[in-house]
């Protein structure tokens, strides 16, 4: 195989995966003339998503946006957090403990609590989101900071450097790869801490969507919501797949030819 | 006392009279975690010249790089007084450059900034840095070039062979101008050519610009290479056993380490690490 044959089935391949996929389901749909309300054929799943396309998509984008807030909200106080657990020996005895226990709760234990204060609908779900999603960015932003090489530390404080000039020219760009892929955990957290909330406490959403289809058996909906779910993960995912390729590109480069030499 | 010195080249050496000393150990002391904690230094006295080029060896484990970190005021010390151009420190020094056996260049900057990091941090040049940029450009491409790295500027580091990598290194911890060069055995890790080459740019460099340099390393070759006055660690905890003034001629060249002066030198400091490295052994079961 030529190396551009390779390079084109390589981008091929999730295609060819998905729609391999498909194809199985529908045949054993139909082969074993299973129940649309156990399991509806991809067909069936299609033409519900035509047929409720505007309520939807108007859930999808209510889902989308609760999510990015919440995970905006985890981005900020994850980078927070993360840079004091890793710069400040005392603060990581103090907090980690406190965020490894936070973060065993499951989150939809929580929803209930989270609805006492907040109400229902947007507040709780990106509550929620923001939860289960902060986590990840603090330890790994906390991780790429404690990893700084103690000679390079020591050749900066003998230059006169404070502890900010170390993070900002050291600590910070260090800890880059670590961060960026925690987003990519990240951003799919925040979609799950999304939908437990809707589905619990919301009138709007593709959580709510899903528990009245339920509750209705239209089976072939709620499919139609989880693979919207799904796309909607994946799609923000590559943003951040893309992003982390362009910020962090020295990380994932050494694969590259070195030139050798004395 | 003034020893007669074989050279009259630059890096002569005259015997350190008080007025002069750059650096100024003594009685130094250095205790690991707490009263009870192991003792690395004890009773170290020593003292470099300015514009003097020192070489700190002896037995693995002697407590070189804890030495290192007393200097430049890493670590505070237990006991005794460092005085570095006559202040005693109480903290990191602000001028000193630093290389070590690993080169620690940052993976995210081309060589070109990675050396241009300390212009960065060091006081005055950080307020200076973005108005002049362009100068400080020019200086980091010089010293480059003065290294033999002319056209790596724009090439990432993990592109660089090891000994490329090490040349940056030094050009980081010079782009500065300190006064006081500190080396943890900076070319260790190298293969005994690239060593070689490495020994002979750095003297350059030093001939030029004439900083105050501590090189410590294990290399007695290398000491003898390079420096105008060699100390000599006993094993732990570190005590100066031994000085050497280097009366060689300079600038010294791969031949002239097969010279029988510099031959002998090597020997005479061998048979004292020997005898340091014996009695520590000799120790060692009454300890145990």
């Amino acid at each position: 195989m030529t190396p551009q044959n390779w390079r084109r089935l390589n981008l091929a391949m999730p295609w060819l995966v998905i729609i391999g996929l498909l194809i199985v389901w529908q045949a054993v749909v139909q082969l074993f003339s299973i129940a649309a309300f156990v399991l509806p054929a991809p067909t069936a799943v299609w033409s519900a998503f035509l047929e409720y396309r505007d309520p939807i998509l108007h859930n999808a984008l209510f889902t989308l946006r609760n999510t990015i807030f919440g995970f905006a909200l985890g981005i900020v106080v994850g980078v927070l957090l993360g840079v004091l657990i890793g710069s400040f020996r005392l603060i990581y005895s103090g907090l980690y403990p406190l965020l490894i226990g936070v973060n065993s709760v499951p989150k939809a234990a929580v929803v209930p609590i989270l609805v006492l204060w907040l109400g229902i609908g947007t507040a709780p779900a990106v509550a929620t989101s923001f939860l289960l999603c902060f986590f990840p960015i603090a330890v790994n932003v906390a991780t790429g900071l404690a990893t700084v090489e103690p000679e390079l530390e020591d050749v900066l404080r003998s230059l006169g450097a404070s502890k900010l000039d170390i993070l900002r020219k050291v600590g910070l760009p260090r800890s880059m790869p670590y961060f960026f892929a925690s987003l990519k955990v990240a951003i799919t957290l925040a979609f799950v801490g999304t939908v437990i909330s809707e589905t619990l406490a919301s009138n709007d959403g593709i959580g709510y969507l899903m528990l009245q289809a339920s509750s209705q058996f239209r089976v072939p909906l709620m499919f139609a919501g989880l693979v919207v779910i799904a796309l909607m993960g994946i799609a923000t995912y590559l943003v951040f797949a893309v992003l982390e390729a362009r910020m962090t590109g020295w990380a994932t480069r050494r694969h590259d030819a070195p030139l050798g030499g004395g | 006392m003034a020893i007669p010195s074989s050279s009259d080249g630059p890096g002569g050496n005259d015997a350190v009279t008080p007025s002069d000393k750059f650096l100024d150990l003594n009685a130094v002391a250095l205790r690991y975690g707490g009263a009870d904690g192991t003792l690395a230094l004890e009773g170290t006295t020593l003292a470099v010249a300015r514009g003097e080029f020192a070489a700190v060896v002896g037995p693995s484990g002697c407590g070189k790089s804890s030495l290192m970190k007393l200097v430049t005021g890493l670590l505070p010390c237990s006991a005794g007084s460092i005085r570095v151009a006559g202040a005693e420190i109480d903290g990191p020094l602000k001028i000193a450059g630093m290389a070590f056996q690993n080169p620690t260049l940052l993976p995210w900057r081309n060589t070109l900034l990675n050396i241009m990091l300390p212009l960065e941090i060091v006081r005055p040049h950080r307020h200076r840095f973005r108005r002049e940029r362009s100068a400080y450009v020019a200086q980091a491409r010089e010293l480059l070039a003065a290294v033999g790295l002319s056209g790596f500027e724009d090439k990432q580091p993990w592109m660089l062979s090891g000994g490329m990598q090490q040349r940056a290194s030094l050009c980081r911890a010079l782009i500065h101008k300190p006064e006081l060069l500190m080396l943890d055995e900076p070319f260790g890790a190298l293969d005994a050519f690239t060593r070689e080459e490495l020994w002979s740019v750095l003297q350059t460099l030093w001939l030029e610009r004439k900083f105050t340099c501590v090189l410590v390393t294990h290399d007695l070759r290398e000491a003898a290479y390079l420096a105008d006055v060699i100390f000599v660690m006993s094993a732990r905890p570190g005590r100066i056993v031994a000085v050497h003034r280097v009366d060689l001629p300079r600038p010294r060249t791969v031949e002239s380490t097969f010279d029988k002066a510099f031959v002998d030198l090597v020997q005479t400091i061998r048979g004292e690490i020997a005898k340091v490295r014996g009695e520590a052994a000799s120790k060692q079961p009454k300890v145990a």
